[in-house]
């Protein structure tokens, strides 16, 4: 079943090596970048998580925290 | 810049939440009620519906999918409203996807205790059910990616890529893994056999631990963990090169599970290598987890939901190390098969999975009620507890593996086996097997000691279902230039296209040639299709769940070969087994050479009562296999199904088939006559008898006819 479909792939050895190029050039992109990528732009992602705290669970918790 | 007002759905994220309790009890109930079973088989109840192979797999549905996977999808709603500044795409989306979502959970929990299973772990489920959780995925997915669309924040915090991968991974695993033909509306046989449904099956099994019980827990940790330290994750930088490693590597580990099987040996070289390269971004991970809380150690002396989740993220570094080790081929042939897998499951299961869900809570639930939790004491004891239900559960169980395996390979000065008997090494850890037990109750009572706490904890707030918020239009301007990275995270669509890249490429190169190369699978000529009475049998042992206990794969070693008496297991002697029964793990011994060990007799006795022959084993007996009939209405629907997935059953072979299972049951029948045992021809017992007798025996046929 599954056969008949490979067959019709020509040289399909060749594609377990295109893909293995493909993420070695991926990733050594992804290094450049991380190495490369700005540290304004890092902090301000890394601050994400702390900064979406609604206005009315921001007001609860400081409400708590001078109990 | 306007100021848009909208407001956060808390109340998808407080159902979730009570589903991820109730069913955690539950599972965890069933999971202590089967480790019972182990050391007192009493314990079984002497109920079909109740049995350890009908039960265990509840407890892994129940766990991985209802706890596990509600927790996620109550983290998930949370955290990526808040990231995105937006609500939920749609609620009405939101709620087809929980109430389907519990539905599922309640169908399973029916259909399994009644036997009604794939036997593929982990996609025990049959046919129907499979396509509700295709359906119910996608309006997930949708309800995600809808979101992603409509948020007010241009860029997509890690967590959110985790999700992606997450949906994107589990929607091809769970579609590829569970074609199946139907031979009614319950029972399917699956379109792949043998090696190749092996395959399928471990890259599906081994992919649902890494996207179902990791990639949404990883970027869970990277949302939660920074909001209960309060600061930053150690490192934004290294989280980017933690997700494409880790998308890309996993997927390609599968084959560490069929490690001297008959799995070809170049795709278990394959998994074995990934496996290894595993530990990089794994531990990268752990440790970009664990420094976030730098310079913040002091707190987590005092606040739990930290406590909770040092030690996850701890449990996660310590099963990702022991995995790839364990994918090792001289560490696996020691371990592979043993209860050391199951201590490894469970430093992931109850550690990283369980305690960063309590953590999770203990965060989530003052939060959502806006009031403070009800006894940080009572958490404390909790978190205690449940560290000493993990040392106590795991502990025991790495000393039950590693004793029994050394116990199955151990030769005497003659150069026999040390222990030829299979139960003198059973017997000799039941003791591991009582103090794993008591491990999971003191987990189990922890667990029960936070809802408690959770209850009080809410009861004494007001809950805020719909929390107020605000933020600024994401202006529809197009931004040109920055990174190309950050360019991608801003188009979502096609950043998820780049993840069902990355992880298609791995599956398809390490399957395509499996199934392509005839030398592959190299083809015995005595293997014949199973006839129509040892089929029945076939499925009854599908039904009773023997693959829970009993593998079917005699592995390349010397101590195996002799231990089961015969040759290692081929490859083309599966070709016609759909689904694959090959098994993981070994309470019982192996089956594969079963066929023509014994007499029928034996057989009989042995299921009737176990302890009849074996005095002192834990298999429980099966009285109800002498009492029901197999239906021979269905033999015809069953052939047809089965020809449909390539079993060269003869056209018309379906009309004559019954003839030729009566004629098999009455010559076992009057075996069974002729050692003074009086058995009735339709019952259950004869077909899983025929089947037993046939397991492993076509290629001793090729041999005699040498």
């Amino acid at each position: 079943m599954f056969k008949h479909y490979f067959e019709q792939v020509h040289n399909v050895a060749i594609w377990p090596i295109i893909s293995l190029s493909i993420f070695f050039v991926f990733f050594l992109g992804l290094m450049i970048y991380v190495w490369k990528i700005k540290k304004s732009y890092v902090d301000q992602m890394g601050e994400m998580p702390l900064k979406d705290d609604s206005p009315e669970i921001r007001t609860h918790s400081i409400n708590l925290n001078n109990h | 810049m306007e100021l848009q007002q909208f407001k956060y759905d808390n109340k998808i994220t407080k159902y979730f939440i009570i589903a991820t309790v109730i069913f955690g009890l539950v599972g965890m109930l069933v999971g202590l009620l089967i480790a019972t079973q182990l050391v007192f088989p009493e314990m079984n109840m002497g109920l079909q519906y109740t049995s350890f192979g009908r039960l265990r797999p509840l407890h892994t549905n129940a766990i991985i999918f209802a706890f596990v996977g509600n927790a996620m999808f109550a983290g998930v709603y949370y955290s990526m409203q808040r990231l995105l500044k937006t609500r939920m795409f749609s609620d009405m989306l939101s709620w087809i996807h929980f109430w389907g979502w519990q539905l599922i959970i309640l169908a399973a929990a029916i259909t399994l205790p009644l036997g009604l299973t794939s036997s593929k772990e982990y996609a025990e489920l049959e046919w129907p059910i499979d396509i509700a959780i295709t359906l119910i995925w996608i309006v997930f997915g949708i309800n995600m990616i809808g979101t992603i669309l409509k948020r007010r924040e241009r860029h997509m915090y890690v967590a959110i890529w985790f999700y992606i991968a997450t949906f994107v991974t589990v929607a091809v695993l769970h579609v590829v893994n569970s074609f199946a033909i139907p031979v009614d509306f319950f029972k399917s046989y699956s379109w792949y056999a043998g090696v190749q449904d092996a395959l399928v099956q471990w890259w599906y099994g081994h992919n649902a631990v890494a996207f179902f019980l990791t990639t949404p827990f990883l970027g869970l940790m990277y949302y939660y963990l920074p909001k209960a330290a309060n600061r930053p994750v150690y490192s934004y930088k290294l989280s980017i090169i933690h997700f494409w490693s880790l998308i890309f590597i996993y997927i390609w580990a599968g084959p560490h599970h069929l490690l001297y099987t008959s799995l070809p040996d170049w795709a278990q070289s394959l998994g074995v290598v990934f496996s290894v390269m595993l530990i990089a971004p794994s531990w990268g991970g752990m440790l970009n987890g664990l420094l976030t809380l730098r310079g913040a150690w002091d707190r987590v002396r005092e606040d739990p939901v930290l406590k909770f989740m040092v030690v996850a993220v701890t449990a996660y570094g310590m099963s990702t190390l022991e995995g790839p080790l364990l994918s090792i081929k001289s560490i696996n042939a020691i371990a592979h098969f043993t209860d050391w897998i199951i201590a490894h499951v469970h430093i992931g299961g109850l550690g990283w999975n369980g305690f960063m869900i309590f953590g999770m809570l203990y965060w989530l639930i003052p939060k959502m009620w806006g009031t403070k939790l009800h006894s940080t004491k009572l958490a404390n004891v909790h978190f205690w507890l449940g560290t000493l239900g993990i040392i106590v559960y795991a502990l025991p169980l790495y000393a039950a593996g590693v004793t029994q395996s050394l116990m199955w390979k151990d030769f005497d000065a003659e150069g026999f086996l040390e222990y030829p008997n299979f139960l003198q090494t059973v017997t000799q850890i039941i003791p591991m097997y009582m103090m794993r037990a008591i491990g999971g109750l003191l987990y189990l009572s922890g667990a029960i000691i936070m809802t408690y706490n959770l209850i009080k904890t809410a009861s004494s707030g007001y809950f805020i279902a719909n929390e107020d918020a605000e933020a600024p239009a994401l202006e529809k301007k197009k931004i040109v230039g920055g990174h190309w990275h950050s360019a991608w995270e801003r188009k979502p669509v096609f950043f998820t296209v780049l993840v069902l890249v990355a992880i298609l490429i791995g599956g398809i190169v390490e399957m395509v040639p499996t199934f392509l190369i005839d030398s592959n699978i190299k083809t015995i000529e005595t293997v014949q299709p199973y006839t129509p009475l040892e089929l029945h049998g076939r499925d009854l042992y599908i039904k009773e769940g023997c693959v829970s206990c009993h593998t079917q794969m005699v592995r390349p070693f010397r101590s195996e070969t002799e231990r089961y008496r015969g040759e290692y297991s081929k490859a083309g002697e599966f070709v016609y087994d759909h689904p694959f029964l090959w098994g993981s793990k070994r309470t019982g011994p192996d089956l594969h050479r079963i066929g023509g060990r014994y007499n029928d007799a034996w057989h009989y006795s042995h299921m009737y009562d176990p302890q009849i022959t074996s005095k002192g084993s834990i298999m429980p007996p099966y009285p109800w296999l002498f009492t029901q009939s197999i239906d021979p209405e269905k033999t015809a629907g069953k052939i047809r199904a089965l020809r449909k997935v390539g079993v060269p059953y003869p056209e018309g072979y379906e009309d004559t088939a019954n003839e030729e299972l009566k004629a098999q049951a009455q010559k076992i029948v009057a075996s069974l006559k002729a050692d003074g045992i009086e058995a009735s021809e339709g019952a259950e017992i004869i077909a899983l008898i025929a089947y037993l007798q046939r397991l492993g025996t076509d290629i001793k046929v090729e041999t005699a006819q040498k």
